[in-house]
């Protein structure tokens, strides 16, 4: 064993040495493989890290979401619908919901307008997200006018801000009380915009709502479970919208690395030969050139990688945000908390690594197996 | 020293600092655990079903809460006008992200 390591050693000072020839070369190639590995490493850590958040802060939010349709689309909860609920077996509590939407031309932005029941909120004052105060430059105690569908002007009193921590999900809310709330939309009387449901038993979600569709044919029920769903599926489309549009420095990169380790060089088929004429065994010689492959690849995957890490972690992503974050007027500004998934990177090792070193494989074995004499006047 | 120990012990180091990411992302994420919380507290109080990240359109607001026909839902066989449209994955009945309740 002792004997293997001692050679192994010497195999990659030898390794090193031949590496050290040509330089810029080699110094070019470690830099566009650590290039690569940065920017799939950082749309994967930056799109994982981005699904975790958003799946753990809605796992919070209502079990089932009951709309009313009409002609296929949403439409507000007439007077004795409720009722009609409370006769569904499973159906734990329901809370009515009252929001809507309302386009501020101001800062030509679109703000969720809100009634936070269990909030205590004043006549006439409202509560708003942290990214509506910075777009309006708004603070506690400060005035601020709407103007109705009707053309009524309506002026509140910013009574209180969410808290930053919160933003990913409050950048643009605007709570208020009910009466303020239906005056201003003319909401009518009784009627509400959809109906939030809990559930006593977790696993007869799918049953009560199956319920609910047959006892209310005109509703749409949308489960907790298809909201987590519905968002898995936005970040995996951005996640290969953006692999998709890296997908041509990819196969440059490809290209680029199988022409260097496949196509071995009049110069390297020299030094294979010329290896092989003064007693290097086949094996030797393959061993010696998988170390250099090996080298530059994982030198590449953990520059790369960390350097991902850096950026995604402790830069904000700066480089990828606008289109792995999305964009709006209201942008929010919140920390992301890092999520590493293991499987992930060991997935990113695989395809960058192993198919770089195995690409170096195949030409060395051809050169190394044939006929010293021959390898040197190729 | 000599090369083949300099590599090495560079590559060991830089598995080292590989390991020591997820060291450091765990304990970043416990830190903020605590601010997480609040928002989680957030979602739970007001019954909130999306995150704010594109306010241009209600259907982009609130995903989860569109229609079902089109995630381009002005009239069917529109084309999106907002540059977010670009970034939502395609209609639901293509994906099959929704439950089947029938």
């Amino acid at each position: 064993m002792r004997t293997w390591i001692e050679k192994q050693l010497y195999l990659i000072d030898f390794a090193l040495a031949s590496l050290a020839r040509k330089k810029a070369k080699h110094f070019g190639l470690l830099l566009l493989f650590a290039a690569l590995v940065f920017v799939l490493a950082s749309v994967s850590l930056y799109t994982h890290a981005l699904r975790r958040e958003t799946q753990s802060l809605l796992a919070a939010s209502p079990e089932i979401v009951l709309q009313r349709l009409v002609a296929g689309r949403h439409d507000l909860i007439p007077p004795g619908y409720l009722e009609r609920l409370g006769t569904i077996r499973g159906v734990q509590k329901i809370q009515p919901r009252l929001w809507g939407y309302y386009y501020d031309a101001v800062v030509k932005a679109n703000y969720t307008f809100m009634v936070a029941p269990d909030m205590a909120i004043a006549r006439g004052e409202i509560v708003v997200g942290p990214a509506l105060m910075r777009a309006r430059g708004l603070a506690p105690g400060n005035g601020v006018s709407f103007r109705s569908y009707t053309g009524e002007l309506f002026t509140f009193i910013v009574g209180d801000v969410l808290p930053q921590a919160s933003e990913l999900v409050s950048a643009d809310l605007v709570l208020m009380h009910e009466a303020d709330f239906r005056a201003f939309f003319k909401y009518p009387e009784g009627h509400y915009t959809d109906v939030a449901l809990s559930i006593a038993n977790p696993q007869e979600v799918k049953n009560v709502a199956k319920k609910l569709l047959n006892q209310l044919p005109d509703s749409r029920p949308i489960l907790r479970e298809e909201v987590l769903r519905t968002y898995a599926s936005l970040f995996d489309w951005r996640e290969g919208l953006m692999l998709a549009l890296l997908s041509a420095a990819i196969l440059a990169f490809v290209i680029f690395a199988w022409d260097k380790a496949a196509g071995l060089s009049a110069e390297e088929r020299r030094e294979i030969g010329i290896l092989k004429a003064i007693g290097w065994e086949t094996g030797e010689v393959l061993s010696m050139k998988s170390w250099e492959a090996i080298l530059i690849a994982l030198a590449a995957f953990l520059v790369g990688y960390l350097a991902a890490y850096l950026h995604v972690f402790h830069q904000h992503a700066f480089l990828f945000e606008p289109v792995l974050k999305g964009w709006a007027v209201l942008y929010p500004r919140f920390a992301l908390p890092p999520h590493i998934d293991g499987l992930q990177i060991a997935t990113l090792f695989f395809f960058t690594v192993v198919p770089y070193v195995a690409a170096t494989l195949v030409p060395i074995w051809r050169a190394a197996t044939i006929d010293p004499d021959a390898a040197m006047r190729l | 020293m000599r090369p083949a120990h300099f590599a090495l012990i560079l590559l060991a180091l830089g598995a080292v600092a590989l390991w020591a990411t997820f060291i450091e992302a765990d304990g970043r994420a416990n830190r903020l655990a605590a601010t997480r919380e609040g928002a989680r507290a957030l979602v739970a109080r007001l019954q909130l079903t999306d995150p704010v990240l594109f306010t241009e359109a209600r259907y982009t607001r609130h995903l989860s809460q569109a229609d079902l026909h089109s995630a381009f839902q002005d009239h069917p066989l529109a084309f999106e006008h907002f540059p977010s449209g670009s970034l939502v994955p395609p209609p639901a009945g293509l994906l099959a992200r929704y439950a089947h309740l029938d």
